[in-house]
């Protein structure tokens, strides 16, 4: 479990997190929502520790990585696993070196080890065929996919998604939604998605935190989101038409 | 403007604290190493013996042309060529070169990571990102720089011989006779002695500005641009600097 107490944090005396308190549990799909630019990302990047908050704690199943040392956070590190906005794989590798690269950082086995752990990450995300392809040779979705492969090649504990299904299609995103969510229960992470792809709250939101201007609006799950009194919450998840219509829907059927 | 340097030198300061300590993995390291030393040493021979072998012929007509004086031996040409080309052309004016060549790459690669958020996943993975992608690249760059300064004195020097055997505007007899005359192993040395500190001030400062880009594909250009200028003020400065305390 990973959570966060008192987080601030502010860019050249700008706030953009105001005392942001969070519990994100083992084993369930913990969603940070909230509209562009309401620091979904900063959060997501102090929790990780990309960005340095001024205040607060960030407790990984109790440790407070605010105070670790240089050595301690590099070790926290290896039980981390990041799938980025972009994907961020590394041009100059292909898609098995991709997946390969953190185990041949950190692992004392053979290479034939270390492939066969990444070729078995790569079919666990349903990816065949493309092992000696470059990123920039396959499509977004499978890109998507790779990174997660990457990602849970060390089998991590704490898993971190960056608007995992940004420029992706309806149909791919409810794959890789899929995906992120039989691993998180399969491997019993902590995962931490930040989106503002209203199909993913709906659909794998087990714990939703809604942020807006840097403050923490509301928790709960994807079933209290329709009911909700929260004015700014259901402007944002039913912004839609649609939305409204799946919202009546789901109120009608007593979900 | 002072603030903005010392804040500027600051951040450097402290990118080179990071890049110099010990490697996560020494064999990713060396694999790391060598594979700079293709990209930014080895591929950059085809230019340097291109560019040596015309500034080396231009040097030669030059002198033959513009060195007139009855006070001085016809073989003050070949003197004159090779003294100019072991002493700034092979060490300054190629470090001026590569910096343009090579800076320009490894600003906008490691600028290319950096928005596109691959050295954040390096981060990520609890990898030091500068000691693993700046180290490599400054010491492929500082070890294969004597290389290129090598063949560069030898391509610019034939040059100079080639044209005496083309347009014969020089006698070849003459030309080999000051080549060879009043010839000092020293600025040998000194010239590679300079390049140490250029193939320093190439890598880093590129990979400084590549490092520490903000922004989009737009911000990479101007890192590129900024980590040629800023190098090749400083390959200058310190050349005057070298010089003077080897030479002075």
């Amino acid at each position: 479990m990973i959570e966060i107490k008192h987080i601030n944090k502010s860019f050249e005396g700008k706030q953009v997190l105001y005392d942001i308190s969070a519990q994100f549990y083992e084993g369930k799909t913990n969603l940070i929502i909230g509209q562009s630019g309401s620091g979904k990302t900063v959060l997501v990047k102090s929790i990780v520790g990309l960005m340095r908050p001024e205040s607060g704690e960030i407790l990984y199943d109790g440790r407070n990585s605010m105070v670790m040392k240089t050595s301690q956070i590099k070790a926290l590190r290896k039980e981390i696993g990041m799938l980025f906005q972009g994907s961020a794989l590394f041009d100059s590798e292909t898609v098995l070196g991709n997946v390969i690269f953190p185990l041949k950082m950190y692992t004392r086995d053979s290479y034939a080890t270390c492939k066969k752990r990444a070729e078995f990450c790569l079919d666990r995300v349903n990816l065949h065929g493309v092992n000696d392809l470059y990123p920039s040779e396959i499509s977004g979705g499978m890109q998507k996919r790779v990174a997660i492969a990457r990602a849970i090649a060390l089998n991590p504990k704490y898993l971190f998604c960056d608007e995992p299904n940004s420029g992706l299609d309806p149909k791919t995103s409810l794959v890789i939604d899929e995906l992120l969510s039989d691993i998180t229960h399969e491997y019993k992470m902590t995962t931490i998605i930040n989106t503002h792809d209203m199909n993913s709250v709906l659909g794998i939101g087990e714990n939703i935190i809604f942020i807006r201007k840097g403050h923490k609006e509301w928790v709960g799950t994807r079933d209290e989101i329709t009911t909700c009194d929260n004015v700014a919450l259901e402007d944002f998840v039913f912004a839609t038409p649609l939305f409204k219509e799946v919202k009546h829907y789901l109120v009608e059927q007593g979900k | 403007m002072l603030h903005n340097s010392l804040k500027i030198f600051g951040s450097y300061a402290h990118l080179m604290g990071r890049t110099f300590s010990r490697p996560d993995r020494w064999k990713e390291f060396f694999k790391c190493y060598i594979d700079e030393i293709y990209k930014l040493g080895v591929n950059s021979i085809p230019i340097v013996i291109i560019i040596s072998l015309f500034i080396g012929a231009v040097i030669a007509i030059q002198m033959q042309l513009n060195i007139v004086s009855p006070l001085l031996p016809k073989y003050t040409v070949g003197v004159a060529t090779r003294e100019i080309i072991l002493l700034e052309f092979s060490s300054t004016m190629l470090a001026l070169i590569l910096s343009g060549k090579v800076g320009s790459n490894i600003a906008s690669e490691i600028g290319a990571m950096r928005v596109t958020e691959q050295i954040d996943a390096l981060e990520i993975m609890g990898i030091n990102s500068a000691n693993y992608i700046i180290l490599p690249k400054i010491a492929g760059m500082v070890t294969f720089m004597p290389v290129l300064v090598i063949f560069s004195m030898a391509t610019g020097i034939l040059g100079g011989y080639a044209i005496a055997v083309l347009t014969g505007i020089i006698s070849i007899s003459i030309l080999t006779y000051g080549i060879q005359a009043f010839f000092n192993e020293f600025y040998i040395w000194y010239a590679l002695f300079k390049s140490l500190f250029f193939a320093y001030i190439i890598s880093s400062i590129a990979s400084f500005y590549g490092y520490t880009v903000k922004g989009g594909s737009l911000q990479v250009g101007k890192a590129s641009t900024n980590a040629v200028v800023v190098s090749s003020v400083m390959i200058l400065l310190v050349d005057v600097i070298i010089t003077q305390i080897m030479m002075g």
